[in-house]
């Protein structure tokens, strides 16, 4: 079964097995394409730089949201509570500096410890007085969304230029000034582009140089080097969009360092591991000796937190807080987790699918926009979508099994 | 009309890649019982689904004649039109219905949609009295232990005029009185002419039971012949697995050490019935090297026992737990674990494994410590674990990362023991280690107990199965209602002794 050499396979035996072992992240990436080129066959407006780095802009929040939400519904749990929390969070560092003169920094962190705290109080319910997260959080919904009209007044509070950066700004350029229409690309934009792939190499280098000290089979040369091609490729398209506009946002950055630690905690860590674990079988989780309290408990503070950064990158983006900041974004964050191959039943799910689900609804709206395609049309279509998903998403689950 | 009531002629069964089934003959008599028998996996379960129109006519091969005529099914109602009724291993009932409701479920008395009631339940009532089943009609399923569920699968069969009745491990889940109850009822609608296809890996049931036997190996037909005085058990297993087992136990000598565990005045109440002791009193003790059975029938406490030792079960406990001589307050399965106390419970697939994760993720799932460093899970550790235990346990799966629930039940449960060796136990609980498993694959697990008492851990294992805690216990430890009543040495003591403790003996102090 193991040697030293290469793996003997067939190449092509090698990419089947691959293709049918992912076959749910290939689909929705796929599908992702797809709605791509057909929204670029129809607006000239939409393959654009400006335009696509736009559409990240406004995944951002969404994104780094699904992340905490992939952890609650992976361990069998729902969190209906992340518009409010977002809201409140929102209101929370927009007010710190307007009405208290709180500096920027410190509202931040103080926004990040409000929202730690929303965790502790959902996750203190859901795991230590076991009552279901529906009710939990749906609870926590109505408490926060009061709390946001008490926190904000009712008032609309601006936030100010240096705040709204995180949400719409762009890193500076460091030796290049350059403009979109230039076809200079963005210096600092580029550096992280660099880093990102001698960052991805590495990895991946040093992952088949361990493989091969402990006598594991390897993927042959040839196939190795098509997928560190590929991915690479991928990289780079992203990054060029950016770096052919403005650069890179910080919103973006943000995403891309949460997007990592969670995959990195997902798959690597003893923690998400369990987590898997109980949203598969709790109780073979407990018999194996998982503590599901303490572990359910942190899953809800991680949501509490990533709630607060979402809640950040929300009101930056948009520039304000308002009393109806957030409403309704938890269905938006559900939903790209679930397009994104997060089961509902709980264990299964991963992080690159939730932040791909939530660039699929993001991109169906973008275009849409563009199209001029009216609200309620839009609505219907992205409900549509959330359904269809789900539904190719038991089909394929039956094939499977 | 011919003899037999139904012929199976012929059939062939291909999904893909496999031939499921190859070419198999099999006839059944009017009412007589007629035992399936075969490992995991033979395809009897396949033969079963053909027969009970699952598999619809035209995804099979050959013909399927009932009183001589040919059947065509689409579904399973065509089956059941044609008097087919099948009971699965895993019951089907809704749980928080009554009998009556639950027995016409899906074609209940009405007129006009609305149901008559009345009709219903003496109707209920009198299939009650046909399989001697003394709950009344509006008795709701979850208050009904598992033998009286089975009697109303039983009784829901019967309401549909079935001429074939098809048992599918109906005795699996159930204890010695129940099965023996069970049979009891078989046997009687034998003598109404109800013709009955039995499937079990309880051979000694087969044996007493059956008037004919068929064998399916690899799906195909091996042989047919009656259950007349010549046939033995052995003689049945020989035809199952196509090899000579002489010893169905490998008893090796096993010397005791020093005592690891020890349970002093253990009292556990009932969580779901608080007044209730489920554990009344008991003390006993493991010895390192030894395989310690327990034994008694479902509903002794064996597994709640156990359970509440290792912190899984039970309110208001009492008593005194020492591992190694060091008095142990577990609270948690997890205190249990760390102090070298595993338990590999009944029900692999509920509670043993994590069926969506594979093979690798279920070994490892309690030793993450061990294969972990600042910076997360060593992939390549864990590899390196599993592929050991997999070797070591000759678990047969295509790739360590197959998920769990592609695998068959013997290569399941070695997975749990895989997860439970690689915690480094030092008492090792095995509650119905073999339960649904091949022959093939219970000697291998008896096999690997032995090497780990061999090693210095002490096992205690429980079984349902007599000859299984006869055939591979030291001593053996009877319970009945939440108490000890004996305790045995293997040498010398019968089944009937086991029996006898078990049903309340007298109780003796040892």
């Amino acid at each position: 079964m193991i040697s030293k050499t290469e793996n003997k396979q067939n190449p092509i035996d090698i990419i089947k097995l691959s293709l049918r072992n992912n076959i749910r992240q290939y689909t929705m990436f796929i599908a992702l394409i797809s709605i791509m080129i057909i929204f670029s066959l129809l607006s000239d407006v939409f393959l654009t730089p400006r335009n696509l780095s736009t559409l990240f802009l406004q995944t951002a929040h969404i994104a780094v949201l699904a992340c905490g939400v992939v952890l609650v519904i992976v361990a069998g749990h729902i969190d209906l509570s992340i518009g409010a929390v977002v809201g409140l969070t929102g209101a929370i560092a927009a007010i710190l500096p307007a009405r208290y003169g709180i500096g920027l920094v410190p509202s931040i962190l103080i926004t990040l410890a409000v929202g730690a705290l929303i965790g502790l109080w959902q996750g203190y319910w859901v795991a230590y007085r076991a009552v279901p997260a529906f009710i939990v959080t749906l609870a926590g919904k109505l408490i926060f969304e009061g709390m946001i009209i008490g926190v904000t007044k009712g008032a609309t509070t601006a936030t100010s230029a240096s705040f709204n950066k995180i949400g719409q700004g762009y890193f500076p350029t460091l030796f290049f000034e350059s403009t979109p229409r230039d076809m200079i690309p963005h210096d600092t934009t580029v550096i992280i582009w660099a880093l990102v792939i001698a960052a991805y190499l590495w990895l991946e280098f040093n992952r088949r140089k361990e493989r091969i000290k402990y006598d594991f089979e390897i993927l042959p040369k040839s196939l190795f080097v098509v997928k560190l091609s590929l991915v690479i490729l991928l990289i780079s398209v992203v990054f060029s969009i950016m770096a052919f506009y403005l650069g890179m946002p910080y919103s973006i950055m943000i995403l891309m360092v949460i997007g990592g630690f969670y995959t990195f905690l997902t798959t690597q860590t003893t923690f998400g591991r369990h987590v898997y674990a109980i949203g598969g079988s709790k109780e073979a989780a407990k018999l194996s000796g998982i503590n599901i309290k303490s572990r359910t408990l942190w899953i809800f503070i991680s949501s509490g937190i990533l709630g607060a950064i979402g809640g950040i990158i929300f009101t930056a983006r948009v520039g304000s807080a308002a009393a109806s900041g957030g409403m309704g974004m938890e269905l938006d964050v559900i939903a790209a987790a679930i397009i994104g191959g997060t089961s509902t039943l709980g264990g299964e799910g991963t992080i690159v699918g939730a932040i791909i689900g939530a660039l699929v609804m993001s991109t169906l709206n973008n275009g849409m926009l563009l199209l001029d395609v009216g609200t309620t049309q839009r609505l219907i279509v992205r409900g549509l979508v959330l359904l269809i998903a789900v539904w190719v998403d038991i089909v394929s689950r039956k094939k499977n099994a | 009309m011919s003899e037999y009531i139904l012929e199976m002629q012929n059939i062939v069964k291909e999904f893909p890649g496999v031939k499921a089934l190859d070419n198999v003959n099999f006839k059944v008599k009017k009412g007589e019982i007629h035992a399936l028998v075969g490992e995991n996996g033979a395809g009897k379960s396949t033969l079963m689904k053909v027969l009970s129109g699952v598999y619809p006519y035209g995804t099979y091969e050959g013909k399927i004649l009932i009183n001589g005529k040919e059947q065509r099914y689409a579904n399973t109602n065509d089956s059941e039109a044609a008097g087919v009724g099948i009971i699965y291993q895993e019951l089907t009932l809704v749980k928080q219905m009554n009998i009556c409701e639950n027995i016409f479920l899906g074609s209940e008395h009405n007129k006009l949609g609305i149901i008559d009631w009345n009709k219903a339940m003496s109707e209920t009532q009198r299939l009650l009295n046909e399989v001697g089943l003394t709950s009344t009609p509006d008795t709701k399923i979850i208050n009904l232990g598992i033998g009286r569920q089975q009697m109303v699968e039983i009784a829901k069969a019967l309401s549909k005029n079935v001429n074939i009745l098809i048992l599918d491990e109906p005795t699996a889940a159930l204890n010695e009185d129940d099965s023996e109850n069970l049979l009891n009822i078989i046997k009687k609608l034998k003598e109404e002419g109800i013709s009955c296809i039995y499937i079990s890996h309880k051979l000694k049931e087969v044996k007493s039971i059956a008037d004919t036997i068929t064998i399916i190996r690899d799906g195909k037909t091996i042989e047919t012949f009656s259950n007349d005085e010549e046939v033995n058990q052995n003689r049945i297993i020989t035809g199952m697995v196509g090899r000579e087992i002489t010893q169905l136990f490998p008893r090796k000598p096993h010397t005791p050490g020093d005592v690891v565990l020890e349970v002093k005045n253990w009292t556990v109440y009932n969580p779901e019935v608080p007044d209730k002791k489920a554990i009344d009193n008991i003390s006993f003790q493991a010895r390192k090297g030894e395989i310690l059975g327990i034994a008694g029938l479902m509903g002794s406490g064996r597994t709640e026992l156990m359970m509440s030792i290792f912190g899984a079960y039970g309110i208001n406990k009492s008593g005194e737990i020492y591992i190694e001589d060091q008095k142990t307050d577990v609270k948690e399965p997890r205190d249990a674990i760390e102090r070298g106390l595993c338990y590999l419970s009944e029900d692999r697939k509920k509670t043993g494994l994590v069926l969506m994760m594979d093979v690798k993720e279920n070994i490892t799932l309690s030793s993450l410590k061990t294969i972990s460093t600042i910076v997360g899970i060593n992939e390549n550790e864990e590899i390196k674990a599993t592929n050991y235990y997999v070797d070591a346990l000759k678990i047969k799966t295509p790739s360590i990362e197959q998920k769990t629930r592609n695998l068959s039940g013997g290569n399941q449960q070695k997975v749990v023991i895989a997860k439970w060796l690689m915690a480094a136990p030092k008492i090792l609980i095995l509650d119905e280690p073999t339960r649904g498993i091949d022959v093939g694959a219970k000697y291998e697990i008896y096999s690997i107990m032995n090497d780990l008492v061999e090693q210095g851990v002490s096992i205690i294992m429980i079984s349902s199965e007599l000859p299984e805690v006869l055939g591979m216990s030291d001593r053996i430890l009877v319970m009945h209602e939440g108490r000890f009543t004996a305790e045995l040495d293997w040498q010398g003591t019968s089944q009937e002794d086991v029996m006898h403790y078990a049903t309340g003996g007298n109780l003796t102090t040892s």
